[in-house]
């Protein structure tokens, strides 16, 4: 059956200018702000900003932290649920779906009303425990994505007879989860990871409402303020966002599945 | 005595609680700073301040204002999940089973993976430079065409600017999330159609679209979920005048703007009821469509 393409390449090439045009856009934008002639202006007054350098290295850091925390709640969870106890499966996955049905703005009013200066756990009462209780938001705020990630890494391999080796060989449990089961995993894990530093790096509502010095609410405030440090802003973070989209097809195309 | 005894079944009970054990620290973060949070609104929803039970807080959501801003809000997240479910369903079709060059799917769905992640406070500046009073798009319209599309009444701070905007993760979002369904489509189904005489007509309405229908619905409920939680891209267009039901409660977070903070858990509670019958009906629905896809 032979079919015409001219409507499949009507639509893509549709899709293509709907994608694109709000990029040029943006980027032609941030290029306008010497009157008369297009210069990276813009880009050098950002980068140049304490502001900026502050914020961005303040959610970079919380990033790294809510990876390290994520992926060890995460993999531990994800490799027992598999191996000992499958009975648990459907509820462990209902708590990682959790955080999609929940909205963001919701979970973070519940932190405020739990964890106030004058409740039994007061962690937003000094900037450090608040720092932490922003990296345990966004941990929850990526469980999905992580969860998903490492337990598709952990149906790949065949970890019964991984541990079952290791154990042979007398491994303490510690020993194979993190020099067994992790190196097998690190693609999945490595996808989690930069899923979340895309998520995390930029995001607004939940920093903002802890009043943590992020690099959201920072950016939200150049909106507010400046003309075209925004669109700068903008291509920076669309430039971050393909860069963790891209490292994970990186780290993709070296799975051992992709090999045979 | 007993471990001697039955030293099989010791060593098996003891390795089951390390197992629990070991998925503990899970269980104690989720019931922390998921569940316990989330309960604890639902909690104060029916609670007056004085803490006693009352169901005044939910009667009070009637009042015309959050009537409003739920409106919109709803408007918004089924306009901008229809449009995302129509055009990213035809996208993927165009490319997976339109007989495209072989790059073209691999650049979609990578090019999605990335636009479906690009939300929030940087595609809201995205948009102010293509949409807004000075973007590019405007400026082109009115140079090209003449036509000046904020005298036409359009206005980026507005339903349909904001509709356009949310379709930009919500096109890219529907492509990812319909591809599986689209490649569990078996040739062999439409070859049985063909012989038997089926049009391709036919084949769409009798056949793959029955089959796809529990994935295209799940998939609007989800972008509809997606949409109606956002709030940053919103926020960073127009600050905080206007009134969907996440900045409502963005205001009523920082400052107490509706004067009742046992009304603002109400508002969260019904936030989490519209998101939780939209995301349940989802997974329903795609353990329903899994049965044929596979």
């Amino acid at each position: 059956m032979k079919q015409s393409r001219l409507f499949p390449w009507i639509g893509f090439i549709f899709g293509a200018i709907y994608f694109l045009v709000p990029l040029i856009a943006t980027f032609e934008f941030s290029l306008r702000m010497q009157r008369g002639i297009y210069s990276f202006k813009a880009y050098q007054v950002v980068l140049a900003d304490p502001g900026f350098q502050a914020s961005f290295s303040y959610s970079a850091l919380i990033a790294l932290a809510t990876i390290i925390v994520g992926v060890a709640l995460v993999v531990p969870t994800a490799y027992l649920v598999q191996l000992k106890l499958p009975r648990l499966r459907p509820v462990v996955e209902f708590m990682t779906l959790l955080p999609l049905v929940v909205p963001a703005i919701v979970i973070v009013f519940g932190y405020l009303r739990m964890y106030n200066s004058s409740s039994w756990l007061p962690m937003t009462g000094s900037a450090r425990s608040t720092d932490l209780l922003l990296i345990f938001a966004y941990v929850t705020l990526s469980l999905p994505y992580m969860y998903r990630s490492v337990d598709t890494a952990l149906r790949t391999i065949d970890i019964r007879t991984l541990t079952e080796a290791a154990q042979s060989l007398g491994s303490s449990w510690p020993r194979i989860l993190i020099q067994v089961i992790l190196p097998n995993i690190r693609v999945g894990v490595l996808s989690g990871a930069f899923l979340t530093f895309a998520i995390v790096i930029g995001e607004f509502t939940m920093a903002s409402l802890l009043n943590r010095p992020a690099f959201g609410p920072y950016m939200q405030l150049i909106g507010a303020n400046r003309a075209y440090e925004p669109a700068a802003l903008a291509v920076i973070a669309f430039a971050i966002t393909w860069a963790c989209m891209g490292l994970i097809q990186l780290v993709a195309s070296f799975s051992p599945g992709q090999k045979r | 005595m007993s471990t001697t005894a039955l030293p099989a079944t010791a060593a098996r009970e003891r390795r089951i609680a390390w197992s629990w054990l070991g998925i503990l620290p899970f269980l104690l973060f989720s019931l922390m700073f998921l569940l316990l949070p989330a309960a604890n609104l639902i909690v104060g929803a029916f609670q007056d301040p004085s803490g006693n039970f009352t169901l005044q807080n939910i009667v009070n959501l009637g009042q015309p204002s959050i009537i409003r801003s739920y409106t919109l809000s709803l408007e918004i997240s089924a306009a901008s999940a229809f449009g995302g479910v129509l055009i990213g369903f035809a996208l993927a079709l165009a490319t997976i089973l339109g007989g495209l060059p072989r790059w073209v799917r691999p650049t979609l769905m990578t090019f999605s993976g990335v636009a479906s992640q690009f939300a929030g406070v940087p595609l809201a500046f995205a948009f102010l430079a293509t949409l807004g009073r000075t973007g590019l798009v405007t400026a082109l319209l009115f140079g090209i065409f003449d036509i000046n599309i904020y005298r036409g009444g359009f206005n980026l701070l507005s339903f349909w600017g904001l509709t356009i905007t949310y379709l930009y993760f919500q096109i890219p979002l529907m492509v990812l999330v319909v591809s599986p369904a689209l490649d569990g489509l078996k040739r062999e189904w439409r070859e049985a159609a063909a012989i038997l005489g089926a049009t391709g007509t036919q084949y769409w309405t009798m056949i793959a679209l029955p089959i796809l229908w529990p994935s295209l619905l799940g998939a609007f409920l989800l972008l509809f979920a997606n949409a109606f939680g956002a709030i940053a891209t919103a926020y960073a267009l127009t600050g905080s005048s206007f009134n969907i039901v996440t900045i409502l409660l963005y205001a009523q977070i920082r400052g107490d703007a509706l004067h009742d903070p046992n009304l603002g858990y109400a508002l969260a509670l019904g936030m989490i009821v519209i998101t939780g019958v939209s995301n349940g009906a989802y997974i329903w629905l795609a353990s329903r469509s899994a049965r044929w896809i596979r």
